[in-house]
């Protein structure tokens, strides 16, 4: 049984056709990587699936999402319960102008959850499974604005982490970093895969090779290949493929 | 001509522009100090004026403009921030958006006078409010509702997208994300409308003329069906109509004087806090 399974998906910015019939499967606990050129639809198809693309006008999606089996888009469906069940990671790091506690609280109380001791509680186990604990834990009523970039971005994940989602989506998360900053996050994407799902995109063909067990090749809108990571990178089907990881275009 | 000269030039053209406009302000400035701040004292600032308006006070004048701007805010500020919220957050890109910011923009370029004529018609006269302070405070309410509106939009224009998404991301809705993340990060932004619209507000003569404002009254007002003086009316009648131009000219600028200094005031005032509230928002 999948974790995610997308079926003859279609999508449509106007009359743009920006995702050509993708379907595309992932288990539990695996990172899967998504690679291809810029544009060619690797953003759109991870707001997918947390319905980020919902907030686009026109935008029309035909095909199914299933997510544990369930249709993200069937009717009925409560896009708030679907985002809290899929946590999201942006590529510029975007904490609110709030405190680093406030932060990482936030998920929570837009949530309903208003038990302090909970509360106190998620923000301390988010911020130590995202590795910034120990770095924060003295200052967490400072802004999060006073924090480095790969510090932000952690404490991104941190708040994404705080609603106890099931599946991670990141979208180049580590582009606007530093080396060392990245070298972190990378390794944390690699503690993360016990308890969770993710999906992250990357330009960095490195980084898809070093922290993914999957790895799916876009190219104009289109699922070029799809296989696990180590055949992606040293035995390619598709000579496009082939192209693109050897840096032939980009 | 080499490129470093004409950098040099603009910079100086620019820069003398600049120093001119400052100069003026000064000069204005100065100029009504000098002249006004002779009559200036206690008694000035918290009595009735007496003897044909050429002694005394101009308490009530100014106990007036502080209703008149008091009252107006109290309408125009919930009534503006709230549809700049649902025009910039709310309303669908369309015929309709589109129609509501042309007709908040030509709001905002009707001349003053026209604002005083038509509340007179309606707050006046069909809803039976007589020349009130109520009255008073609706038209110039209506005057600043376009800069209230406006000011919002461009605040909340100027949030960026990033905050939005990663709340929709945790599972805000609509109404918790403007709520929580864009409206304490506009904030700041949108105290500047209230600056504008006091300011506006406190210095306008034409709305206040057939809807509010008293040529002499030496009283304050009990209720907001009372008329009441206003400092910019009281300036106009000193300077044109009172009982002896000559003699009430000192008084003339000593108001001219008190009236700049409340404006300037509230700017003082509402920069403040406005610095303060965008140093807050990000520690909240
Ligand atoms: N909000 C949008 N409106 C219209 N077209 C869009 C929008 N977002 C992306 N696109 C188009 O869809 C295609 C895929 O974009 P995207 O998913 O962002 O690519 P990638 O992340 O792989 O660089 C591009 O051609 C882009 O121009
Ligand atoms: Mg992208």
């Amino acid at each position: 049984m999948y974790k995610i399974e997308s079926k003859n998906v279609n999508l449509f910015y106007g009359d743009h056709h920006a995702l050509k019939d993708i379907s595309l499967q992932m288990k539990a606990n695996t990172v899967t990587a998504l690679i291809g050129p810029s544009g060619c639809g690797k953003s759109t198809y991870l707001r997918l699936l947390n319905r980020m693309n919902d907030l686009i006008d026109n935008v029309r999606i035909e095909g199914e999402v299933l997510i544990d089996n369930k249709d993200i888009y069937a009717r009925g469906i409560k896009i708030d319960e679907l985002r809290k069940k899929v946590g999201m990671v942006f590529q510029k790091p975007n904490p609110f102008p709030k405190t680093i506690y406030e932060n990482v609280a936030y998920g929570l109380r837009v949530n309903g959850v208003s038990n302090k001791n909970y509360i106190e509680e998620r923000v301390t186990r988010s911020l130590q499974n995202a590795a910034l604990w120990e770095e924060v834990k003295d200052k967490l009523k400072k802004s999060a604005f006073e924090l480095s970039g790969g510090q932000q971005q952690r404490l991104c994940i941190a708040r994404a982490l705080a609603i106890e989602p099931s599946i991670l989506l990141m979208d180049e998360p580590a582009s606007a970093l530093d080396p060392l900053s990245t070298a972190k996050i990378e390794e944390l994407i690699y503690e993360l895969k016990d308890k969770y799902t993710i999906v992250i995109v990357t330009h960095n063909m490195q980084q898809a090779a070093r922290v993914s067990d999957r790895t799916a090749f876009f190219y104009l809108g289109e699922l070029i290949e799809f296989n696990d990571t180590k055949e992606i990178f040293t035995n390619p089907n598709n000579q496009r493929t082939q192209n693109y990881i050897t840096g032939r275009f980009g | 001509m080499n490129k470093r000269i004409k950098q040099q030039i603009a910079f100086w053209v620019l820069r003398i522009m600049s120093s001119l406009v400052v100069l003026f302000l000064v000069l204005i400035l100065g100029f009504i100090i000098t002249k006004g701040i002779g009559v200036i004292s206690w008694k000035f600032l918290t009595t009735m004026p007496e003897n044909g308006m050429t002694e005394g006070g101009i308490y009530p004048a100014i106990v007036g403009t502080f209703c008149l701007v008091g009252g107006s805010m109290l309408f125009a500020f919930p009534i503006g921030v709230m549809s700049g919220i649902f025009i910039h957050e709310y309303a669908p890109n369309g015929f309709f958006k589109r129609f509501v910011q042309l007709m908040t923009n030509n709001l905002a370029g009707v001349p003053s006078i026209v604002f005083g004529l038509f509340g007179m018609s309606l707050f006046v006269n069909k809803l039976h409010f007589g020349d009130s302070i109520l009255a008073g405070s609706l038209t110039l309410g209506l005057l600043v509702l376009p800069v209230v509106i406006r000011v919002t939009e461009e605040a909340l224009k100027s949030v960026s997208d990033s905050f939005r998404l990663a709340s929709y991301g945790l599972g805000a809705n609509k109404l918790q994300t403007i709520w929580r993340v864009v409206l304490p990060i506009a904030t700041p932004n949108i105290i500047t409308g209230l600056i504008l619209s006091i300011g506006r507000v406190s210095g306008e003569t034409a709305p206040i003329l057939f809807t509010v404002a008293a040529y002499y009254l030496p009283k304050l007002p009990t209720s907001i069906y009372d008329q009441v003086m206003a400092l910019p009316y009281h300036l106009y009648v000193l300077s044109t109509s009172g009982t002896d131009i000559k003699a009430s000219r000192d008084m003339a600028y000593g108001t001219a004087l008190v009236l700049v200094m409340i404006v300037l005031l509230a700017n003082l005032l509402a920069n403040a806090l406005r610095k303060y509230l965008g140093k807050k928002v990000k520690m909240n």
